[in-house]
């Protein structure tokens, strides 16, 4: 096994009943690196992590995640893994600040619980009962109960889920704080900037298998996909074309139009058009 | 969420200050507590029940049995017994469901809690507020009913062990039966009808031997009959053992029985639990 991948998967499959979930994914993860995991509803993303977490068990398959195998996850290794599930954990009796230290003791060489409220931005809320939050707090809570053992590998499963955009902004600084002291990171998302902004590469997920894995600047060969170029004519109505060599047809665009083309813009497809592509919503 | 923070160390510096696991089990408890304390309905339902209960029949029947026991004498035995089992079976059995559909089970097995620390967590909190109840209600009785407390050492010890070896009983399974329920909401809906069978058939309510032969077949099956019998060697007249069934109170198979339910509870518990609801896989 790589001592450099943080995560080796071989031919992973999970079948609930006739339903097959994962059908057959190969994916190595980086140590230090982060790692989004793409792919619409029941595409198998939560299934394949929560197998990860060593929380489900898989059909067949190679899995190592820190070096062992998550299908016996022992304390030590529990306490090398941060997870944030999809779903929040309710714990509605007591306030941020007593769940956040209740779970600090379960680690080893946990974070100062203050600390991780205040890198969360839980402070104005440490005293509150948890039920009491809204969604988006809630899911900060989740994060930092994720974060609060110090990881060297932290699991995030569509956590930006109920966050307004500042929210969301604030998060990616805090993965971004996490990632640059060598945190490893897998994420779920259905935020495709999301993905843009944070991964180093982004694997797509469908039907159980994974498309494509890449940069998000070169998934679906985007670097190298037709730009399409449009304008418009004196005439008002708006043309477009598509083109390999869109510096060229700008140049004689501008030769025909006399120097100036009105309306042009020059596009290269967006990740969420790969994206969609590869999911067959193109 | 400030980035100024200084990010985590996530090589690993020293692992020695691994939590010791008595101290997490300490921890655990005092959470449970903490937490069974703050929900107004678990206070209510669970430690007041049994002190409203032998209030209602201290009101209702002022009389003897066999004209030298007060009947508040003779009830705080199956008052006592109820509440060991409501505090254990029913509360456990309610809860554990909830905090399962909440995700709190699962929560805390992706952490490196020891698995153990959570049910023992569970055990000394069904303990202190078992303790509390049970004195709660004896006080209430003293106080109200003049009720008459055990005078021997020896009584007290047999209370002691009824209560533990009871209260272990249904915790067990109370902790295996919350596997039954498939969401939330119907912990209660499996429980509470199987804890009030039991405490009609169990001679809580009534006297014992006053009851139908078969029902009280039946309620020898179970643990509540028997710590009923077992506390009232401690609360009645030697000489009331010649009235139960046995012709004594029989405290050597009130041993065996809640010690047997020991065992099948525990393995219950051990192969039947999930972390996890069904949809959760």
């Amino acid at each position: 096994m790589d001592d450099e991948l943080a995560i080796s998967v071989r031919g992973l499959r999970k079948a609930y009943g006739d339903n097959v979930a994962v059908a057959g994914v190969d994916l190595d993860v980086h140590r230090g690196e982060v790692f989004a995991l793409l792919g619409p509803n029941g595409a198998g993303k939560t299934t394949t992590v929560e197998i990860l977490e060593g929380y489900r068990h898989r059909d067949a398959g190679e899995v190592s995640v820190l070096g062992a195998d998550p299908a016996n996850p022992d304390v030590t290794w529990r306490s090398r893994v941060g997870i944030v599930l999809q779903s929040t954990g309710e714990f509605d009796e007591l306030t941020v600040a007593e769940v956040i230290r209740h779970f600090s003791g379960f680690y080893p060489d946990a974070e100062d619980p203050d600390k991780v409220i205040e890198r969360v931005g839980l402070a104005g809320k440490a005293k509150a009962r948890t039920h009491t939050l809204s969604g988006g707090q809630k899911r900060r809570l989740d994060v930092a109960l994720g974060i609060i053992g110090r990881p060297e590998l932290l699991f995030l499963d569509e956590p930006t889920t109920g966050f307004d955009p500042e929210a969301r902004r604030e998060f990616w600084d805090l993965i971004r704080a996490l990632a640059a002291v060598g945190t490893t990171i897998v994420l779920t998302t259905h935020y495709l900037d999301e993905a843009e902004s944070l991964a180093d590469r982004v694997g797509v997920i469908v039907g159980g298998r994974l498309a494509e894995v890449a940069a998000p600047n070169r998934l679906g060969n985007r670097q190298e996909a037709l730009a399409t170029v449009s304008w418009r004519t004196p005439e008002g109505t708006l043309e477009s074309a598509q083109s390999a060599t869109p510096t060229a047809f700008v140049a004689d665009l501008a030769a025909r139009y006399d120097g100036e083309v009105p309306g042009l813009t020059v596009t290269r497809p967006t990740l969420e058009d790969v994206y969609l592509t590869m999911i067959g919503h193109a | 969420m400030t980035t100024t923070t200084k990010p985590a160390t996530p090589v690993a510096t020293t692992r020695s200050r691994r939590p010791r696991a008595g101290a997490l089990a300490l921890r655990q408890g005092r959470l449970e507590i903490t937490q069974f304390l703050r929900s107004r309905e678990s206070v209510v339902f669970t430690m007041g029940f049994p002190i409203i209960m032998i209030l209602i029949f201290a009101s209702i029947f002022h009389g003897t049995i066999g004209g030298e026991v007060k009947v508040t004498q003779y009830f705080i035995t199956g008052m006592i017994a109820t509440g060991l089992m409501t505090v254990s079976f029913q509360n456990l059995g309610i809860w554990i469901p909830v905090e399962r559909d909440r995700g709190m089970l699962k929560r805390y097995r992706g952490t490196p809690m020891p698995k153990w620390v959570w049910f023992a967590g569970k055990v000394i909190m069904v303990v202190v507020i078992g303790i509390a109840e049970t004195a709660l209600l004896l006080a209430f009785a003293v106080a109200l009913f003049d009720l008459d407390l055990p005078g021997t050492a020896g009584k007290w010890l047999t209370f002691g062990w009824v209560a533990v070896l009871g209260v272990t009983a249904c915790t067990l399974s109370g902790i295996a039966i919350s596997s039954l329920a498939r969401s939330a909401r119907s912990g209660s809906a499996v429980v509470t009808p199987v804890s009030l069978v039991l405490q009609f058939i169990s001679g809580v309510f009534f006297v014992f031997t006053e009851l139908p032969t078969w029902m009280q077949q039946v309620a020898t099956l179970f643990p509540l009959k028997w710590m009923c019998q077992g506390l009232r060697s401690v609360f009645l007249p030697e000489s009331f053992g010649a009235q139960e069934p046995g012709g004594s109170f029989e405290l050597g198979r009130v041993a065996m029985v809640l010690a047997l339910w020991c065992v099948i509870g525990l393995v219950l518990c051990l192969t039947t639990f999930r972390w996890t609801t069904k949809r959760d896989g």
